[in-house]
């Protein structure tokens, strides 16, 4: 492996981890979400827990039309 | 005194107490979470505050401060400090920055300090004029003499013209920070924006759906809705 080769890796690694970012967000849109619709603690945690799965799925799909697109590059 | 009562499914009737709605509303934007500690639902309160401000302080944090702050010019309007004042006074001091250095004024609270780097070459030393260029004042070191130096003040506009076509500080801020500046700004955006939902639910209410409601919608569970 040529170092240039594994300088672009480590550069989709860095790209990679950024998307960590988006999780303390997710959890925090989600509970909040979920406190808007309910008000007892179980049925928030209830809500904020299906919504941050589906929301999972929903960028899941999204990064996976991405991923494929780039194959277009 | 106002309440609203809702009828939950295993039959348990649910009375919240929003005692004054709009003074509730008033305080939930100032700080998030305080509406609903007046209302006595501290664990929403709380939730609340954790939430908004955890995702807000975390945007400044990683944003060095310089995410948050309120400009209007023409060639620098800050939209996004309308979503993230409406976390209430943890994103005042940008006001108050914006009303001090208004007519070129200094601003407050100043992080860091920057003066143009001075080159020497054949015919002498040379003062480069590119804010690019500005080296930051180390802690403890003082300004060279007869030199005006640009401050960055916590949650001031960026000092200065703001030119599209040349370098100025805001472009420095971008450079400096890279990816960090446009994820505290989603941070801190965000955390405004989940504060609006917050101010409603303190002025009316969380939004509870019926039974009838929900079946009218197409939903079964109560967590499906």
């Amino acid at each position: 492996m040529t170092l240039g080769t594994t300088i672009a890796l480590l550069g989709q690694l860095t790209d990679i981890a950024r998307i960590w970012y988006a999780l303390p967000l997710l959890i925090a849109i989600s509970l909040v979400y979920g406190a808007t619709r309910h008000e007892r603690a179980k049925e928030v945690l209830i809500h904020a827990g299906r919504f941050l799965y589906w929301t999972f799925i929903f960028f899941g799909i999204i990064l996976g039309l991405v991923w494929f697109g780039g194959y277009w590059n | 005194m106002t309440e609203v009562v809702y009828e939950l499914d295993d039959g348990e009737q649910l009375t919240v107490e929003l005692r004054d709605p709009w003074f509730a509303a008033l305080l939930a934007w100032l700080w998030p979470g305080a509406g609903h500690f007046y209302q006595r639902r501290f664990a929403k309160g709380f939730l609340y505050m954790t939430c908004v401000l955890g995702l807000f302080f975390l945007g400044v944090l990683w944003g060095s401060s310089r995410v948050v702050y309120a400009s209007f010019k023409k060639d620098d309007f800050r939209w996004q400090y309308l979503c993230q004042v409406a976390v209430g006074l943890p994103a005042f001091p940008a006001i108050v920055q914006a009303i001090v250095t208004r007519d070129g004024g200094q601003p407050l609270w100043v992080i860091a300090e920057r003066y143009p780097e001075i080159v020497m070459s054949g015919s002498g030393a040379r003062v480069v004029l590119d804010p690019l260029s500005y080296r930051r004042l180390r802690p403890g070191e003082s300004l060279p003499p007869n030199m005006t130096s640009i401050k960055d003040g916590f949650m001031a506009p960026p000092s200065g013209r703001i030119d599209l076509n040349q370098n100025d500080v805001l472009g420095t801020w971008h450079t400096e920070l890279g990816h960090f500046f446009e994820i505290g700004t989603l941070y801190t955006l965000v955390a405004g924006l989940l504060n609006m939902l917050a101010i409603y639910d303190a002025m009316v209410g969380p939004a509870i759906l019926s039974k009838e409601q929900r079946e009218k919608l197409g939903k079964g569970k109560p967590e499906d809705a």
